[in-house]
């Protein structure tokens, strides 16, 4: 994050000297264009983001186990206000956590995530948006993808401006006067023009790899139960259909990132998101428990050693942390894949206003909301059924 | 005033200060603790308003299981008078209303018929998301009391804490022995 503020004010150093004959102009006026962007971002950011996605929000009584499990985390990470809840309607398999504070945090999944994963499988991707509110991700990745877009537009309109004042003749060659520095500040702006925006993109995708490394690690400690999480990463793995409601700019907040081709080289500098079988691989590691420490354990074994994830001071901060057994599926009642799947379509079209009925041969009417006659006949058996 | 004096007074600024900041470190470290307690214990509530609700549903169908719909009962009301004890106390009648608890959503799997029962379903998920929250607060009020705890007993800030009162907390412990025991599958 620091490093890409320095990349910004370089950059603003390097238009203001050029163009406004004062770096110090340049400075402020990068500044203000990020303050700005920033501004947008944190006040508008999250209902933007469940805009783009089309989410809908329910409610407890639409869909108590989804409710259940947020508010399981919540009280396991120890947050003080229940999150909003948000459904996609999308077959593909994500989640994602918004919010500039945690008092303001919304999670949503998306219908193919309802249908597909268990009930401890979906408590671990819970728990990792959970870590995301917690930790403040959801602001940090906001400001640092704000920083990144304005340094690329100051980057894109500075090589531009560049481009035409010097085929103009160079308005400024005349006030400068040294012709040897002129040239040296002139080749030091485009060399910096050209490096910056990759160079704040590598560093972007750096945060935020270790943020979802981080929030991993957190979502184990929450649930005590790193295996939840890691079968859930691997079904989303395994599932090929994309996000279609997802972009660029709102990548890093999902669980996997939802443009992933297949056959990607494993460790890719310019992914928002650490592979997903490495990161299975980090929490299938952790044999001996289920705190910062284990996951750090298993973090270095998996990633090589000396590569560290945590400073000392949070690892030590807790003490060892027991790992839990499995929810045994006889006594807590766990629905298979076909009720859950049913659960999820009742619950999405009852979300668009559509009335169900049931016919008395078993056939289940959807009546959509423009509907207007009192009476419909059941397709499957001739019954004439009052709306 | 010489050196000397303004020294002394540069040292007692500097203790005032520390004693202030470890005096509030104390304070919202005890917060967390009792706001994590008040988490479990609204959990704890929520159970005993289910438990009758799941006893009455399950009467009807489970004609032979007066005994443990009984045990459940007085667990669930024995727990509700500890209301107002200590923490280790609570623990345990908890503890036991829970092993009860699983007992009977274990012989309920015997009932096809209540299986089919929509409110037994809603209340089956409701009591085992419950019981996962008691098990969710607890694990979050023990890591706030082991916080707590280690601040009050290292130091500097257990002079501070042994002038001002603070007094160490208890675990919230689980002490029946059988949720402690893996289960045991018999295939006889």
């Amino acid at each position: 994050m620091v490093l890409m503020g320095l990349v910004l004010l370089a950059i603003g150093y390097a238009l203001g000297l050029y163009f406004l004959g004062s770096s110090t102009y340049g400075l402020i006026l990068a500044l203000v264009v990020w303050g700005v962007m920033n501004l947008v971002a944190v006040f508008q950011g999250d209902s933007i983001l469940l805009g783009l996605s089309k989410a809908k929000k329910i409610s407890r009584d639409d869909m108590p186990r989804l409710y259940n499990v947020v508010e399981e985390m919540k009280i396991a990470s120890g947050l003080e206000k229940m999150p909003d809840i948000y459904i996609i309607d999308d077959p593909a398999l994500n989640a994602f956590a918004t919010g500039r504070n945690p008092d303001k945090a919304a999670v949503a999944v998306t219908a193919g995530l309802l249908q597909k994963l268990n009930r401890d499988e979906l408590q671990g991707v819970i728990g990792h948006e959970m870590a995301h509110v917690k930790n403040r991700d959801v602001l940090l990745m906001a400001i640092a993808g704000v920083l990144l877009g304005t340094i690329v537009i100051l980057a894109w309109y500075g090589t531009r401006i560049m481009f035409f004042s010097s085929m103009g003749g160079g308005r400024r060659s005349s006030s400068g006067g040294g012709g040897q520095g002129q040239i040296i500040i002139l080749i030091v702006a485009i060399v910096l023009m050209i490096l910056a925006p990759i160079l704040a993109q590598f560093i972007y995708f750096a945060v935020s790899r270790k943020r979802e490394y981080l929030a991993d690690a957190s979502s184990a400690l929450y649930t005590r139960y790193p295996e939840g999480l890691a079968s859930a990463l691997e079904k989303l793995g395994a599932s090929t259909s994309q996000l279609k409601s997802a972009n660029k700019a709102t990548a890093p907040m999902f669980i996997i990132n939802p443009f992933r081709k297949k056959g990607r080289a494993a460790t890719d500098l310019s992914s928002t998101h650490p592979p997903i079988s490495e990161r299975v691989r980090i929490l299938r590691s952790m044999a001996g428990g289920a705190s910062y420490f284990d996951y750090e354990e298993a973090y270095g074994e998996v990633r090589g050693k000396g590569r560290r994830l945590m400073p000392a001071s949070a690892i030590s901060a807790a003490g060892a942390v027991g790992l839990r057994a499995a929810q045994p599926e006889g006594p807590v009642a766990e629905p298979g894949r076909l009720e859950r799947a049913r659960e999820t379509s009742d619950l999405l079209w009852r979300k668009s206003n559509y009335k169900a009925i049931r016919c008395e041969c078993g056939t289940k009417l959807r009546v959509p909301p423009k509907f207007k006659a009192p009476t419909i006949r059941c397709p499957h058996c001739g019954r004439v059924n009052k709306v | 005033m010489g050196t000397a004096g303004y020294v002394i007074i540069g040292i007692v600024v500097i203790l005032i200060v520390a004693f202030v900041g470890i005096y509030n470190t104390l304070v919202r470290k005890r917060n967390q603790v009792r706001n994590a307690w008040a988490q479990i214990d609204v959990q704890l509530k929520r159970r005993y308003d289910l438990i009758p609700n799941l006893v009455e549903t399950a009467k009807g169908y489970m004609k032979h299981e007066r005994e443990t719909l009984e045990a459940v009962t007085n667990a669930r009301n024995l727990a509700q008078q500890a209301g107002a004890a200590g923490v280790g106390a609570r623990a345990k009648v908890e503890g036991e209303l829970s092993s009860v608890l699983s007992r009977l959503l274990a012989v309920a799997e015997n009932y096809p018929d209540l299986k089919a029962n929509q409110n037994f379903l809603a209340l089956q998920e409701e009591l085992s998301s419950t019981e996962n929250k008691i098990g969710f607060s607890r694990q979050f009020y023990n890591d706030s009391v082991l916080r707590y705890n280690n601040q009050t007993q290292v130091f500097p800030s257990n002079v501070v804490a042994g002038m001002t009162g603070f007094k160490a907390e208890e675990f919230f412990e689980v002490t029946v022995a059988e949720e402690r025991e893996a289960i045991k599958v018999s295939f006889t």
